[in-house]
């Protein structure tokens, strides 16, 4: 996994609460293989319209934001479906960060797993991100995971981020690897829990 | 000293195989469910040449993408695809799997429960959200990622920070008509879409212990769109005569032992909560959305609100999403006609919620048209055995198979753009139900009165409603 340090970029404030997975990728792209990509879905159905032209209001369009690494949102981004694709449209369209009051739990874990950082800050704090990069020439930001610090023109801005994710960030460890070293524990634990709790093992020769 | 602990406490605890010193732990999965979406973390095992762990503990079930209409052809070559290749996936590694011809086929938060492969104190994991389904068993169930899957097929096990605890008491009962469904909605709107976020909830009190295991299963479904970690309900008689017979559950004396252990699960007294709310039944009011966030939803006897009204914040959101969803600021709610219905998904299409829209169409009209798809193929076959299907066809609905249809716009069930829905499902963000869908979220037998008035009614006023 890519291990993420220090990113100095353009923001794109999207000023949006709840943007739910089902937004950030809708489900109709989700059947393709990841290698073809998965950047032009981000947003899809909020950065085009339904006749496929570009939404010309949407913040990703303003030509101002092109390159975005780092998108900025309100309270409860990534809520809704577990789809890790969300993820991948993100990665894939280049963002590297995402800066929101607060995160869906199974985005924030899926964003950590694929290097991707989810930054949280309080609200005053987002509306101060959002009027620098509104007037901002270029609107770019400087997110240093290292001090846990936003740097937004002359401001200085936390963020917070679970310690143990900050660590798999910047190290850019992989959780296979750190399992593959308890392999005698979880042998252990198995073989207590089928002898203690025999009734979690469902067996075929139950099967009608 | 022995301390008091939590249902999820002790759940918790009887997974943990190492806890690191940053706190994270390590937890084995007793069950993992798959699906046609589980397709990139099984591209994940064999990019790193590795196998399935415990494909005893794994079961593969079609649901997502599985077409409702014209089985066993599917004309949709993609999805033929996507079906094909959990095929080919589950059987690669000796996976049991609930294919599209399976006679248990159905969504996998219905399959679970029914084939008695959900039993408490399990740790249950799917890469589906609603995997929190589960916990209505007393199960510590939750939705996973592709990365976690791929982890979880390889290992069995899964690193987990411990969520903190959230109790929801519900006191009181739901009156007549009002379904768990009507309670959840409620739930969310008063706690918010990230009310309940980062916690393990459980739910309590005289409300909660009175619902069936399927109104169990309703309520810990939505609570994802809470922002739960998970959610769970201690078992108890109703659970424990749900699971027995149950075709992969465990009989006799291993079933005594079982319910032994899981009777010793609910949460001590005096144990500690990180959270506690209270909440009362009989505030609960049949309640639908009218915005684009499960958090959006009001009695049916309230009206759309006005962005004039709103704090500066939500302002501009509920001028867009007005805007979306095409309503006009302090309408009625009883006022939004609908083009369709939909009763299904994994919410809402057991046997009991077909029951409850059934009852409220039996020898009536819809007056739109709309789709019933039953939970899972074994809800269909009982469903069919009482009349329901006809009960539906006659009132003009199509009656479908099972899958997760309508729901998730993946399959070939979807509303039209700017087409409207009054629907049993969890979901009414933008597009879910298909590009420039709107959603309106409601019970079973709420969906019904709309089918029949053609917009939202409230069900108790429907001539011989009583109640």
């Amino acid at each position: 996994m890519e291990r993420f340090t220090t990113l100095s970029a353009v923001a794109c404030p999207l000023g949006l609460e709840n943007v739910d997975t089902d937004q950030l990728i809708p489900a109709r792209f989700m059947s393709r293989p990841r290698a073809a990509g998965y950047g032009g879905f981000l947003l899809h159905d909020l950065r085009l319209r339904l006749d496929g032209e570009l939404q010309p209001d949407f913040p990703l369009n303003d030509c101002r934001y092109a390159g975005a690494k780092v998108l900025v949102a309100r309270r409860n981004f990534g809520t809704g479906s577990s789809r890790e694709a969300a993820v991948y449209a993100l990665w894939d369209y280049g963002i590297r960060c995402v800066i929101a009051r607060s995160f869906g739990a199974i985005f924030e874990g899926n964003a950590v797993k694929n290097g991707l950082l989810p930054a949280v800050v309080g609200e005053r704090e987002l509306s101060a991100i959002d009027a620098w990069l509104a007037t901002a020439e270029p609107p770019h930001i400087v997110v240093d995971l290292e001090q846990l610090q936003i740097m937004a023109g002359p401001q200085r801005i936390a963020f917070t981020i679970d310690p143990v994710r900050r660590l798999r960030l910047l190290n850019g460890w992989d959780d296979l690897d750190l399992t593959d070293r308890r392999n005698t524990e979880i042998a252990a634990y198995r073989a207590k829990r089928f002898r203690i709790a025999p009734w979690v093992v469902p067996t075929q020769d139950r099967e009608r | 000293m022995t301390t008091a602990h939590t249902l999820f406490d002790k759940v918790w605890d009887a997974h943990v195989i190492v806890t690191r010193e940053d706190g994270e732990a390590l937890l084995w999965v007793d069950r993992h469910f798959v699906h046609e979406g589980s397709h990139h973390a099984f591209r994940q095992v064999g990019a790193r040449g590795r196998g399935v762990a415990e494909p005893g503990l794994t079961f593969g079930i079609a649901d997502h993408y599985v077409p409702t209409r014209g089985r066993p052809i599917i004309s949709d070559p993609t999805v033929a695809g996507m079906v094909e290749q959990l095929r080919a996936n589950t059987h690669q590694y000796g996976i049991r799997s609930f294919d599209i011809m399976d006679p248990a086929q159905g969504i996998v938060h219905v399959v679970g429960p029914e084939m008695g492969l959900t039993l408490p104190g399990l740790l249950i994991v799917c890469g589906d959200s609603h995997t929190s389904t589960h916990g209505a068993f007393g199960a510590y169930a939750f939705g996973i990622g592709a990365s976690e899957v791929a982890h979880v097929l390889m290992t069995q096990t899964l690193w987990q920070q411990k969520p903190k605890r959230m109790r929801i008491w519900v006191h009181g009962i739901l009156g007549a008509h009002m379904s768990a469904k009507d309670l959840a909605l409620y739930v969310i709107a008063r706690i918010g879409a990230d009310g309940a976020r980062g916690h393990a909830v459980e739910y309590s009190g005289l409300a909660i212990t009175a619902l069936s295991m399927e109104g169990r299963l309703t309520l810990c479904n939505m609570s994802i769109e809470a922002g739960a970690r998970c959610a769970m309900i201690a078992p108890d008689d109703t659970t424990f005569q749900w699971i027995c017979g149950r075709r992969w559950a465990p009989k006799g004396a291993m079933l005594d032992a079982a319910v032994a252990e899981w009777r010793a699960l609910a949460t001590d007294p005096g144990a500690q909560f990180d959270k506690e709310i209270e909440l009362d039944a009989t505030d609960v009011a049949p309640t639908v959305t009218w915005g684009t966030s499960p958090e959006d939803a009001l009695p049916i006897t309230g009206l759309v609100p006005d962005p004039e009204r709103e704090p500066a914040v939500r302002a501009s959101y509920v001028r867009d999403t007005l805007s979306y969803m095409g309503l006009a600021p302090g309408q009625p709610l009883t006022e939004i006609s609908v083009d369709r219905v939909f009763i299904g998904s994994c919410t809402n299409a057991r046997l009991e919620d077909l029951r409850a829209a059934a009852a409220v169409l039996r020898g009536r009209k819809a007056c739109v048209p709309g789709l019933v798809s039953p939970g899972s193929s074994g809800v269909k076959r009982a469903a069919e055995a009482e009349g329901l299907d006809q009960i539906f066809t006659d009132a003009g609905l199509d009656w479908a198979e099972a899958g997760c249809s309508m729901c998730v716009g993946m399959n070939g069930d979807i509303v039209a753009p700017g087409e409207r829905c009054a629907s049993t499902t969890n979901r009414n963000f933008r597009g879910r139900q298909g590009p420039g869908a709107r959603t309106h979220l409601m019970s079973p037998a709420m969906v019904a009165a709309a089918a029949i008035a053609g917009r939202l009614t409230d069900v108790r006023l429907l001539p011989g409603a009583g109640g």
